[in-house]
């Protein structure tokens, strides 16, 4: 679904005051492959590059160096942009700033309209769109009335409306409240498994990531972790060396092996770890 | 201070008149001010007085409203009065001499006075009109559908239409901002509310630095999102909601053709 090959980009900017150029290599030699159909998360810090590599996904930034692949259309064909962005979606992180109309409907209505989409087909995804992420009954609101979660679920909408076949999130959480995120990630998940859209979750909340199936850790452009979150999660002292949290539960697990009792510390959910305790005090406790 | 801002002077409604396509409603309302300044006679102007009447009744836009829209516009309709009444040659009715001039106060200047207050006063009334029962959304809207013959001639309709939809739906979000930068500022010790007016002035100066950066990066943000949902300018673009003629848009039609009709002959031939 998305393939990169030694991905690898350059950031210059130009300082006014004397004129020199100033590079930075933000992405270095990314391979990656990401099937269709998975959730898969991005994980850094800030800076780790993360969102520049996302922006890659969709011809927003073109590599420096390497090739992006995006259903097997190279993103650097100019004559595809269009087709690469209708088919891999792309939610950001200020849900104030992506918003372009002023009613919910005509924001939902605003990408299929780029698109020149017949006018009743527009209407019947518009309604789809909002029923899928719960917002029916906002259609007619003002976005700036909303909460920062139903802003984001508005987003979300108004990127389904294309019918991509990927959706990449950058951040979408970074500015919600607790009750918004969880409204924003029950969405992406339904979208994920009944859909089968598939997910790319940029994100540097552990919780989130844990969730997905497939977890890539970033750190200075390169790709330092990649697998099941659980595989990932184990290395909690090379993953805290990156400026990164483990799960809660995780750090736990970890903590107490270190200590010497006898636990696996590949445990992401508070259940997992419950079942590992008793596991670890051999029904002692019971 | 900003939380319920209202853009322009929307009065919302359900009124035939609220109702009549937007593009539509500008031409009618440009029609209306083009009668406004065929007619001369005082006969005419009754007719006129009793149309607008009866337009305010049918909005059931409150009279209050109206005339709000009047009164930053009264030294402007004074001032063309007396301006009309003083400078118009013709017989004098009243002289006044100053010094070893006089001024004189003819008949004809009395009458250019009253009929220039009462076209600038229906003027008014009429724009009004327009922006009193049509919603920003619906005005760009209309702007739009009318501005779309001059593409031909390389006027960017969409665009503008464009911006000023954007204009409209950011107008909340900076209101929003304003209002924290300016506590922000306030628990730093900035005074926005005494002293004179170049000092108030002044205050504003670290409201609007913060503000316009801010206002720069949303914009780069907006690009950024609306170019990944396949924007790209007004081709090919479709548009979810079709405005058709209604049925309503034809009766207003007609009902308007009609009075204008029978404004025109009481002018030119009763």
């Amino acid at each position: 679904m998305i393939k990169t090959e030694n991905l690898s980009f350059i950031y210059r900017d130009t300082d006014d005051e004397n004129g020199t150029i100033k590079e930075e290599e933000v992405l270095r030699d990314i391979n990656l492959n990401i099937e269709k159909g998975l959730f898969t998360a991005i994980l850094g810090h800030n800076g780790s590059g993360k969102s520049t590599l996302a922006k890659h996904f969709n011809a927003i930034l073109l590599p420096s160096g390497g090739k992006v692949y995006i259903k097997g259309l190279d993103t650097g064909d100019e004559n595809a942009v269009f087709d690469i962005r209708q088919s891999a979606g792309m939610v950001f992180q200020n849900p104030d700033n992506q918003i372009v109309a002023a009613v919910v409907e005509d924001e939902v209505a605003f990408a299929p309209e780029n698109l020149g989409v017949e006018p009743k087909e527009i209407r019947r995804r518009v309604d789809e769109c909002l029923k899928v992420v719960n917002m029916t009954k906002f259609a007619k609101s003002s976005p700036s009335k909303l909460s920062g979660g139903q802003k984001q679920r508005i987003a979300i909408a108004s990127v389904l409306a294309m019918n991509p076949e990927i959706l990449i999130l950058d951040e979408p959480t970074a500015m919600l409240d607790p009750v918004g995120r969880s409204e924003v990630m029950r969405t992406i998940k339904t979208l994920n498994k009944d859909r089968g859209i598939t997910v790319i979750l940029i994100t540097h909340y552990m919780d989130e990531a844990a969730e997905a199936d497939r977890t890539i850790v970033i750190d200075s452009g390169r790709i330092v972790l990649d697998g099941a979150p659980k595989e990932v999660f184990c290395n909690v002292e090379q993953i805290k060396a990156l400026g990164l949290d483990v799960p809660q539960v995780t750090e736990l697990a970890y903590e107490l092996k270190k200590l010497g009792i006898q636990i696996s510390n590949d445990v992401l959910t508070v259940d997992e770890c419950f079942e590992e305790l008793v596991k670890a005090l051999g029904g002692a406790a019971l | 201070m900003f939380k319920d801002i209202i853009i322009g002077q929307y009065v919302p409604g359900n009124s035939p008149l609220h109702r009549i396509a937007p593009p539509f409603k500008i031409i009618l309302i440009i029609l209306y001010i083009v009668l406004l300044f065929i007619i001369n006679k005082p006969f005419s102007y009754v007719i006129f007085t009793i149309y607008s009447a009866a337009l305010i009744i049918i909005s059931a836009v409150p009279l209050k409203m109206i005339l709000k829209g009047i009164r930053p516009m009264l030294w402007i309709l004074v001032l063309t009065a007396i301006m009309n009444l003083l400078m118009t040659p013709g017989e004098a009715v009243l002289s006044i001499p100053i010094f070893s001039w006089t001024l004189n106060i003819t008949k004809e200047g009395i009458e250019a006075g009253c009929i220039m207050a009462v076209r600038l006063l229906y003027l008014i009334i009429g724009t009004s009109f327009l922006t009193l029962t049509t919603s920003p959304l619906q005005l760009t809207d209309g702007i739009e559908k009318l501005l779309k013959p001059l593409n031909k001639i390389k006027v960017p309709s969409h665009e503008i239409a464009m911006m000023m939809t954007i204009a409209i739906r950011f107008i909340p979000t900076l209101a929003e901002e304003t209002d924290k930068i300016m506590k922000a500022q306030t628990a730093r010790g900035a005074d926005f509310e005494t002293g004179n007016i170049i000092k108030r002035a002044r205050a504003m100066m670290p409201l609007l630095v913060p503000l316009f950066v801010s206002a720069f990066r949303r914009a780069d943000e907006l690009a950024t999102a609306m170019e990944a949902r396949c924007y790209r300018g007004g081709t090919n673009r479709t548009k979810m909601t079709q405005s058709h003629m209604t049925l309503l848009d034809l009766k207003a039609g007609i009902i308007f053709a009609v009075a204008a009709a029978a404004l025109i002959l009481a002018e030119f031939w009763v």
